[in-house]
This record gives structure tokens, sequence and C-alpha cells, in this order.
């Protein structure tokens, strides 16, 4: 009796609730971080004053649009333009479709994409080029709305972006003289295609690495060992230069333009990095897991589809989509080799007369560029992380 | 039917499906396709180098280089040879790593710290800069360093001066640099004899720590016993045992103190910015990794914070951070070879003047290859000592 005497007298806590409350326990509840509040505050201040000074009096933008062209596709030729737009199509009514079937994380990046379009008709672009971009968004938005519910398509659907890789690539480049050389291609479209060969051929590479390196076989493992170890102790742009200078030495018969070139060495730089990523979630899955499989009569193969790569994967994505994020940043150094990337296009447009000191902007603008495409990746692996529940199991 | 059975054929399965002969046979064709796919690549490029009418050998390295090298460590001159020419390159891709390694762990170090701050806005401002360095490309960073910032800045007769002996000018940044005196050799007897006196007292304090068997800080007595010898010391010698070398503006350039070249401070700065974007993640995720119960309890037993953070978290986080820190600092290493973007005359871009002006490719590139593959295994064997010492002491 004495103790409910005890809990019916205390009063109901104070509310801990809003914004002074807030201000106080986040940004003044010691002295010194009073201090450090204040020194941030002015920092802050006059930070942005500099930067906004800058960017709305001193700085010309007018270089961003009037090589606007330059900085998406490069010297791609004008008359061949449809050729990107079909590209981009194709990946509008998939990731529309994949929308309408999955929505989650694909819906909100379709959203986006829409907005992006949408703001590019705003802008006082060409009427052809305000005809493309509304096509592109009414792309995305009746292929969401056929997808929407119709679960048995999944399948169908992730053949189609598996398909898409190929037949872009054919779209891009066209057939023979009529078509569009590689070495035309350029600006962000050069920088998407390397990234993204770079990741669709470095990720079943790496696996395959790693398996090897993992295997009891002690050649393949040395073989594979010495592969990996050795790429990931010399830097890419060392690879990129043997990729350029060396493959015509080694393989004098055949006729490898740069551009592949380039594809072959960032590739293969990514996959040693790849596997090691890979390993590490190999090593993590516990040893019952084989013995269990074997137990019901998997051979390997079986095993390791089935059993272990699913389990080892789940568990490295944040560190796969790191590698991605890294290699899609270090496409830039194909500007040193003297590909005409998104980082190409920037130099180029610097050591134009024209332009002359407009360093800070377009550099300005390619970083953001780049910083878009990062941190959507990122983005997208925290989702996918909390999705699958890593860490929770 | 008997001589069938599984269970009673011993010593005759057929070799063909014998896992051990299996194995081997394998193991044995996969060595031969690679040794195959080597020896077809050495082939084509002795073909190749014999159309270039080129042989594979060294002995451009003792010709004389005839190129000259913007700056380095050691005195370099146009008519030394190759092998010279190279080892200034090695030596500046040396220097610019350990400089950048240094930078980027105390910024990192600072910004990881302040991501963990109990301050809101430390805590989004120490975010901002992480995602945002982090997120552009490493080349872009140093390019933009580069152009649009240490080209940018005022010419020699404008050079912006700080406190009147450091200047910084579109030529570089010059800094006043200690040079040692004749009576250097008198204060360095107080700063061993200071040394000698600490280790004394940190072994005496470490020893009655150990027998009161309570947690303390060992070097409580033997760091001030010798900064009061090193500071009596060197108001005690005769004459200062360094003089300042102020650099200063004669005829069209400032002569004297330390410079760093526009093309050594952009890639350092962008070097050191981006790497710490990354240290400052490694440094949080492992001060984060040690769970919340160990600093409660670290707390219940009366540690004060500064012991807790001393003698709980930070030996179960360091090494968790040891190993990916590691893998910053040869990223930074192998990252140095960006130099060549701004003509720095590190490692790579020397090579890559060697490789233009010899047409000795494939030497050029083992070398360069090799440089990088031994400074890549030294750090990691390194680190890993320096992994497994932190861990015996901290457990």
């Amino acid at each position: 009796m004495e103790d409910q005497e005890l809990t019916q007298e205390i009063k109901p806590p104070v509310s801990t609730k809003g914004p002074g409350r807030w201000l106080k326990e986040n940004l003044f509840n010691t002295w010194y971080n009073t201090l450090l509040t204040c020194l941030a505050l002015v920092f802050l201040f006059f930070a942005f004053k500099g930067f906004l000074t800058w960017a709305f009096t001193e700085a010309e933008w007018d270089v961003i649009p009037a090589n606007f062209r330059l900085f998406m596709v490069g010297s791609y030729p004008k008359e061949q333009i449809w050729r990107v737009w079909n590209a981009i199509y194709i990946l509008s009514v998939l990731m529309g479709l994949s929308a309408g079937l999955w929505g989650g994380l694909i819906f909100r990046f379709a959203v986006a994409l829409s907005g992006v379009w949408f703001i590019s008709a705003l802008l006082p672009v060409e009427l052809s080029t305000r005809g493309w971009c509304l096509g592109a968004i009414a792309m995305i938005a009746v292929s969401f709305f056929l997808g929407r519910g119709r679960t048995g398509l999944r399948p169908w659907i992730l053949g189609g972006w598996i398909l898409s890789f190929p037949v872009i690539m054919v779209v891009l480049r066209g057939f023979g003289e009529n078509g569009v050389l590689t070495s035309n291609w350029g600006g962000l479209l050069l920088t998407l295609i390397l990234a993204v060969v770079g990741i669709v051929v470095s990720f079943p590479l790496g696996v395959f690495l790693a398996l090897c390196r993992q295997s009891n076989l002690p050649a393949i493992r040395w073989v594979s060992t010495t592969y990996i170890e050795t790429v990931r102790g010399v830097p890419l742009i060392t690879i990129l230069f043997m990729g350029n200078v060396l493959i015509p030495i080694f393989m004098p018969g055949l006729d490898i333009n740069q551009v592949l070139r380039m594809m072959i060495g960032i590739t293969f730089f990514s996959a040693a990095y790849m596997a090691e990523n890979v390993r590490g979630g190999l090593q993590g899955v516990p040893s019952g897991q084989h013995e269990a499989a074997q137990a019901v009569g998997l051979n390997y193969a079986q095993t390791t589809l089935f059993i272990v790569l699913p389990q080892a994967l789940r568990s490295v994505i944040p560190a796969i989509v790191g590698q991605f994020i890294a290699l899609f940043k270090d496409t830039s150094l194909v500007s040193i080799i003297g590909l005409i990337d998104l980082l190409g296009v920037a130099k180029s447009v610097i050591a134009n007369p024209d332009w002359l000191g407009l360093q800070a902007e377009v550099y300005l603008f390619a970083a953001v560029i780049y910083f878009v495409f990062c941190y959507a990746m990122s983005y997208a692996s925290q989702d996918i992380e909390t999705d699958l529940g890593v860490g929770k199991h | 039917m008997e001589n069938n059975s599984p269970t009673t054929v011993s010593g005759k399965i057929p070799f063909w499906r014998d896992v051990r002969v299996l194995r081997v046979l394998f193991q044995g064709i996969f060595l031969l396709g690679v040794i195959l796919l080597l020896a077809i690549l050495y082939r084509n490029m002795l073909e190749g180098l014999r159309g270039l009418g080129l042989t594979l050998n060294f002995n451009f390295l003792q010709d004389e280089a005839g190129f000259d090298i913007s700056e380095g460590p050691i005195a370099y001159d146009p008519s030394d040879t190759y092998l010279k020419a190279f080892c200034v390159g090695i030596l500046n891709t040396l220097s610019i790593s350990i400089i950048g390694i240094v930078c980027a762990t105390l910024i990192g170090l600072l910004f990881g710290i302040a991501r963990l701050s109990s301050n809101w806005l430390i805590r989004t401002i120490a975010a901002a800069y992480v995602e945002c360095f982090r997120n552009i490309p490493l080349l872009l960073q140093i390019i933009f360093w580069y152009t649009a910032v240490v080209a940018q800045l005022p010419n020699v007769r404008e050079s912006i001066s700080l406190f009147g002996g450091a200047f910084i000018n579109n030529r570089g940044i010059y800094l006043p640099s200690p040079e040692p005196t004749s009576s250097l050799k008198i204060w360095l007897w107080f700063l061993g004899a200071g040394l000698l006196l600490a280790v004394i007292l940190y072994i005496v304090r470490w020893r009655q720590l150990q027998q009161l068997d309570r947690p303390g800080f060992p070097a409580k007595w033997a760091l001030p016993a010798f900064l009061i010898v090193a500071l009596c010391g060197w108001f005690l010698t005769p004459g200062r045992p360094f003089t300042l070398d102020l650099p200063a503006l004669q005829g069209f350039n400032y002569q004297g103190g330390m410079r760093f070249t526009p093309e050594f401070s952009s890639l350092l700065i962008g070097l050191s910015i981006y790497t710490s974007a990354f240290i400052a993640e490694v440094v949080r995720s492992g001060i984060q990794s040690v769970v919340k119960g160990q600093r409660e309890a670290a707390r219940s037993v009366g540690l004060k914070e500064g012991q807790t953070l001393r003698l709980v978290v930070l030996p179960q986080a360091i090494p968790i951070i040891v190993p990916p820190l590691t893998s910053q600092y040869l990223n930074l290493a192998k990252n140095s070879s960006l130099a060549t973007a701004v003509a720095f005359p590190d490692l790579f871009h020397v090579g890559d003047t060697m490789m233009n002006q010899t047409g000795q490719s494939i030497p050029v590139f083992a070398m360069i290859m090799v440089s990088y593959l031994v400074m890549s295994l030294t750090t990691s064997a390194a680190m890993n000592w320096y992994n497994r010492w932190i861990t015996r002491i901290g457990r």
C-alpha cells in the first residue's frame, strides 16, 4: 500500500519537447558547447556570405548554359542525339515499370528523375530538347501506371534491365560509319558509360576472383591472390596508362580503341577491390552453412550460388556500393589519358579563350554533378541496407 | 557384384574419378593455361618491341636524363642519370605521402570527433564536410585547388603576409624555417638528459601504478620533467640553438625560409582534405563501435571522463580503427600519383617523362609498379605490426 502511495505522488515528467528545449539541449548545454555554437555560427555566417556574394555578383554562370551540350554528351554529333534520347527512353520505361512494380526506393528515384526532366524543360533550351524531356516524363508516368500491381511481370523486368545494357550500347554506338564512333562519346554520357560498364563487368569478375581466392586448390588461390594484391598495390593511373600503352604492344593484332582500353583498365582495377569486399562477406558465412548444404546433397556450384553467395553478398552491400561510388569517381582519371569525360570537358572549356578565368564556376558545376550521383548511390545503399535488415539478423 | 560395391573398392577407383588425382590434374591444367597466356603475351611483346627497334633492358638508366625536375629533396641536374631522376621522383612521392598522411590524420581526427559532438551544429557541419569532400572525385578537387585557388592568389608584389614571417602568393607558400646554429649541440645534450630523466620517471611511476593496481597516467611526472629540462636548456645554452630563416623579397622573388610550390601545395591540400573525410568516418565508426554499456560501466566504477576515454573506449576502438586507417593511408600514397595532373614531379610523373624520352615503356612501367608495390607492402606490414602491438597492450 505504501508503494502505491509513493508512486501516486510522482508528478508526470516535464515535457521535453519544444524548440527552446531542443536548442538548450543540443546547442547550449555546457559553457564550451555554447562557445562552440557561437564560433560555428560566426564561421557559417562569413562562409555563406562570402560564397553567396561570389555566386551572385562575381561569378559568370553563362559558361554553363553555353557549353551545356558539351558537358552532357561531349562531341556527340547533334543530328545523332536521338540515340542518346532513345537510350534514356529505354531506361525511363524500365524505371517506370519497376517503380510501379516495386515502389519504395526506385519509385523515389523515378520521381526525382521526372523532376529533373521537368526542370530541364522549363529552362531556356531548344524546343526539340523540351519535347524530349517531356517525352521522358510521359514514358516514366505511363509505364508506372502500366506496371502497377502486376507482380507477375517482375522476372521479365529484371531480364529487361539485364538486356537493356547491351541494347543501349548498340543504340549509342550504331553500326559502322553511320553510327557514332566511341571517340565522339564524351561528357557526362562517357562518364556514365564508363562507370556502368565498370560496375556491371567488375562485379561478377570480383565475385569470381573472391571465390578463387577462397578455393581449396592452392594453384588457383595463389594466382588469384597475386592478381588481387598486385592490382591493389598500384595506383589506378598506372593501370590506365598500362592499358593505353601496353595493350597495343601485348596484343598487336587486335584493334582496341581508347574508350574500350579505359573500360578494360577500370574493370580489371575495380574487380580486385570488389574481390576483397566479397571475400569479407564469404568469410562471414558460418562453415555450418557449407556443411548443411553438402549434407542435403548440393554440389559446389549449387552451394555457392544458392547458399553462400546470397548470404555473403547481403552482408557486404555497403562495402560494394562504396566501391561502386569509388569507381564512379575514378572514371575522372581517364581525362588524364586524354578522353573527354565530364572532367575532360571541364578542362577543355577552361582552355577555351572565350571562357578564360572561369575555373571556379566550371569545376563547381562538374563537382555538383559528381556529387549528386555519388550521393544518390550512397542513399540507395542505406535504403537497401534497411530493407534487407543487414545487421539485424 | 561385390567388386562394384563402393565400400569395398580400395585403391581401385579409376583415376578419372579419384578426387586427389583430379585436383592435381585440374590445377596443372590451370597453371599451364596461365603460363601459356603469359608466354603468348611475352612473345607478342618481344615482337612488338622488335618492330619498334627496342631491346628489353635497363641500360638506359645510366644515360643522361636531360630533363629538368622542378623540385625535390635532393639536388638534381639535367645532366644526371635517369636513375637519379627516378630516385628524385620516389623521394617526392614519399615526402608528399608522409606530409599528406600527417595532415589528413589530424584533420580527419578533428572531424571524426566533431561528428560525435553533443553539439548539433558542430555535428552537422562535420557531417556536411565529410559528405561533400567524399563524394567529389579527388582529381577534380586537386585541379580545382590548383587552377581556381592557388593560381588565383596575388602575385609576388602583393603577397599575403601572415605575421610578417610567412608569405603566400601565386608562386607558392613561403614559411620561416629553423636553421641550426653551433650551440645546437649543447642543447641536444640537455634534451638527451631530459629524455633519460623522463624515461626513468615513467618507469618508476608505471611500476608504482602497477603495484597500487590503480588506473592512472604513467607519464604524469615524466612529461613535465622533460619539458622543464628542455626549457631550462634552451635558456641556459649560450646563444640560441636555432635561428629563424625568414623569407624575404629579393628581386622578383622571395628567398630563404621554406617554400612549398603551388603544385605541391595544391596536391597536399587536395590529398589531405579528401582523405581526411574518409579518416573522419573511420574514426567515428571506430569510436561508435564501442558499446554504450562500456562507457556506462566505466563511469559507474568511478572513472573520470578522460580516464573512460583513455582506459576503456580507446583501447577497444583503436584495434577497430587501425586496419581501415591503414588502407586510407595506402590510398593516399597511391592517390599521390594524381600529381601528374598538376605536373608535380612525383614517381609517376617522372616515370612518364622517362617513358616519353626513351620509349622504354615496359622497363619503366615495371620500375613504377615495383616501387608502388614495395611502398604499399611495407606500409601494410608496419601497420599490421602496430596493430598487433596495440591489441596486445589494450587487452
